[in-house]
């Protein structure tokens, strides 16, 4: 064996932060998702009273591939009247056939969609990362089971509604007006319909401009499994189209996934209304790393927490709060982690961060790096390379940070994590508190008592312990403070669809 | 050098080891890089026979499988050693001479470590002696799982000494430790006693190499890099059969140590049936068909 010195001299570190080097002698080779076999349309029309049927005013909007700005199809844009009509499709079906069928069959056509689209898995994961660029290893292990598993929970509540809510005779409310994100298209389309259609409501849901394509291929698969028509309608456009669904005086329910600034529109239209409203909305959430944490998990935690989906997470845990003890550690660590991790192809199984959703967001996120900067915050960016096309961004550190910086008050909504540290535990769930926000925030130590302790203190819908952005379809999940309005998943998001 | 406090636990959290290990089993490794892992996994393997029937007739059959793996392949690599016990170690380093690959011997009363001291460092040094140029010693279990870690150092430092020039692997024997920070806990005291590698298991207990284990220990030495700039190697031994799962290990020391470590004298496979699995899925990527298991030599 050759000694220690010549091997050091051997090798190159990554980066002059990092004294590890991740780059050189083995590479792993492209491995490409095939993608062929997920036929994309040109064009797809609204889908209304379970037809697809042409705008009013013909007008259609361009959807590209973020990674490859490519065009990959065209939606049709919804305006006063399609979702006038889209409305009257949906009460016509609630006073209809879907009121009359029993609570059972209900939950069996949610059983059937559930198992269709397990059926068809791999085709919406590859169109998932398509349309809006997050990695196939995340649409694929993520995002279409955790689609499923919302459908097939919600399925089993559907007769029995009387048992979650004892004393009561629950009773939808009718028609719900649904709008989504573009982070994680087809599960907020779960989110929204599964408790919606197993409490007894018809829905119409508009998913977000950039990422529609999935909402639509989850259209088609309605009409295979011969869902009632009308029971789910699908309209596209963009806030214009939101609003006419909110504004909507046949709507008797809103509920809304997305911007704190358009949540609180929302919410201002609908004052003085007797419409119902659950909103989901931004976040910054904070981790508290203690200096008895288990340091390379916690690191590896950070990593699902902010550059998962690239960060276009509303529960991202985008503020690192580090102990003092064990802060220079954790930095290092996690520079060295930054290095490991894939920028690029979405479709490329060894992917770990892909494309940023849209144009727009891209020049959100660059926006917020000079921001950081001019604030004085120092940067630290992966070495990785990244494609000259599509909306790429490294992964990004933001050191030498404070509560009084607005990268680290505002959602970035992308890779980038701002790093502060404290001393105390008072001092850091002071810190976590301090934001408008309050959806998650993550702990972590070894010691449970400590987990209970912090975690009662902070004012957060979510606390994670040991681990960040785990999702289940038991578990409510909303915000505080800015972050929202009631809760969707669980018994909770059931009773955000019954009538009080 | 400063010696952390061997009683102060580390805490590792179970479920996020095997998270990470989860994660890293999803990279997908395709063509050259699957070709250049399958050579580089080849030549980090410790060609192993360890059984109470072994002769020299078995050990010379193994010597020379482990200078030419496969007749047929061009430019393959020779595993980096063989490995044996010390009685057999005269008999491989002759079979040996010339081509470059180390012989390993256990010692220390492998697999049990149960005789007193001076015994183990006579086996130490006899194996030394006949030639070893890395031994292979087994920790005292018994000791560490009573608390006695000053005692586990000054064993390991005590063969250290013995070993001389030789390299020394320190066993910790993953399976009788039952916790990831017990394996963390040996792992620091073998690399701060002066250990130059440290291995998972014997192979004489279930269960044996583990990746969630390999990775506690990767950490380990990682750790202990940041600390003193000294690289420690790993072996991970018994239980590693197919070339998916030496794949499988390689990505986890490029993502936790990375490319420093990706060669035979940071790494290495403990194992015996790995060689011919390996060697399979090179000529299946070099032809594109599966050869029948006859056509590779069971030495």
């Amino acid at each position: 064996m050759s000694n220690t010195e010549t091997k050091e001299a051997a090798y190159k570190p990554t980066s002059p932060n990092s004294k590890l080097d991740f780059a050189s002698v083995w590479e792993y080779a492209p491995a490409p998702q095939d993608s062929k076999f997920a036929e994309v349309k040109e064009q797809y029309d609204l889908f209304i009273g379970g037809k697809f049927v042409k705008p009013s005013k013909g007008r259609y909007f361009k959807s590209t591939n973020p990674a490859t700005e490519e065009v990959i199809t065209e939606f049709a844009e919804a305006t006063q009247k399609d979702v006038d009509k889209a409305v009257k499709a949906a009460r016509k079906a609630f006073e209809g056939e879907w009121s009359r069928i029993s609570a059972k069959e209900r939950g069996k056509y949610l059983y059937r969609i559930a198992r269709m689209l397990q059926e068809r898995a791999r085709e919406f994961a590859v169109l998932e990362s398509m349309d809006g660029g997050k990695p196939i290893r995340e649409s694929r292990d993520v995002d279409i089971p955790l689609v499923a598993a919302y459908f097939f929970y919600y399925a089993g509540w559907a007769d029995k509604l009387e048992y979650a809510f004892p004393g009561k005779k629950p009773e939808p409310y009718g028609v719900c007006g649904q709008i989504i994100p573009w982070n994680f298209p087809l599960l907020m389309l779960a989110w929204k319909i599964a408790p919606a259609l197993a409490t007894g409501n018809t829905v119409v849901l508009k998913p977000a401009e950039t990422t529609s394509l999935t909402a639509l291929k989850f259209a088609e698969l309605v009409k295979d499994c011969g869902l009632p028509d009308g029971v789910i309608n699908i309209v596209t456009g963009a806030g214009q189209t939101g609003s006419e669904i909110v504004n909507h005086k046949d709507v008797d329910k809103v509920a809304f996934t997305g911007s704190t600034n358009v949540g609180k529109i929302i919410q201002k239209s609908l004052a003085g209304t007797d419409k119902k409203y659950t909103l989901e909305l931004g976040g910054k959430g904070a981790m508290l790393i203690f200096e008895d944490a288990p340091i390379d998990q916690a690191v590896e935690g950070i990593i699902n927490a902010i550059y998962f989906n690239q960060g276009h997470v509303c529960c991202a845990g985008s503020r690192l709060l580090v102990q003092e003890g064990v802060a220079d550690k954790v930095i290092q660590k996690l520079k060295d982690r930054l290095e490991t991790l894939i920028v690029g192809d979405p479709l490329d199984k060894n992917t770990d961060i892909g494309a940023i959703n849209s144009k727009e967001q891209f020049e959100t996120v660059n926006k917020y790096l000079e921001l950081g900067v001019e604030e004085g915050a120092e940067v630290y960016q992966s070495k990785c390379n990244i494609p000259d096309n599509g909306y790429f961004i490294r992964p990004t550190l933001f050191t030498n940070v404070s509560q009084s910086n607005r990268v680290v008050q505002e959602e970035i909504f992308g890779p980038v994590l701002t790093v502060q540290t404290f001393r105390t535990a008072d001092e850091g769930i002071e810190k976590a508190n301090n934001t408008p926000y309050g959806l998650a925030n993550g702990v972590w130590t070894d010691k449970g008592s400590k987990i209970f302790k912090v975690g009662s203190k902070m004012r957060s819908g979510v606390i994670w312990a040991n681990t960040y952005n785990k999702f289940d379809p038991t578990s409510p999940f909303g915000g505080y403070k800015e972050s929202g309005v009631g809760r969707e998943g669980g018994m909770h998001g059931l009773a955000a669809y019954i009538k009080n | 050098m400063k010696y952390p406090d061997f009683n102060q636990t580390i805490p590792i959290d179970e479920v996020g080891v095997e998270e990470r290990v989860s994660r890293l089993n999803k990279r997908s490794i395709k063509k050259d890089s699957k070709i250049q892992a399958l050579k580089m996994a080849l030549s980090m393997i410790d060609h192993t026979t360890l059984e109470g029937s072994d002769s020299p007739g078995k050990v010379i059959q193994l010597c020379k499988k482990a200078r030419q793996p496969h007749p047929a392949i061009p430019d393959l690599p020779t595993v980096a050693a063989v490995c044996v016990y010390p009685r057999m170690v005269s008999v491989a380093k002759k079979e040996l001479k010339g081509s470059g690959i180390h012989v390993a011997s256990v010692a220390t009363a492998f697999p049990s470590g149960q005789a007193p001291l001076s015994q183990r460092l006579e086996d130490t040094k006899f194996a030394v002696e006949e030639g070893a140029d890395e031994i292979d010693m087994v920790i005292s279990r018994g000791a560490f799982l009573n608390g006695e870690f000053q005692l586990v150092f000054d064993e390991i430092a005590a063969v250290k000494e013995a070993c001389g020039d030789a390299h020394l692997k320190v066993i910790l024997e993953t399976g009788e430790l039952h916790t990831f920070e017990n394996v963390r806990k040996a792992s620091d005291i073998a690399m701060h006693a002066g250990a130059d590698f440290i291995k998972t298991s014997t192979g004489k207990v279930s269960p044996a190499a583990t990746q969630p284990v390999t990775l506690v220990m990767l950490e380990a030495i990682r750790d202990f890099y940041y600390d003193t700039g000294k690289m420690i190697g790993m072996k991970p031994a018994g239980g590693i059969r197919t070339a998916k799962q030496a794949i499988q290990y390689l990505v986890i020391v490029k993502e936790t140590l990375g490319a420093a470590w990706l060669n035979k004298d940071y790494f290495r496979f403990g194992a015996s049936s790995l060689t011919n699995d390996l060697l399979m899925q090179i000529v299946k990527q070099q032809t594109g068909h599966y050869q029948s298991l006859d056509y590779f030599s069971n030495d």
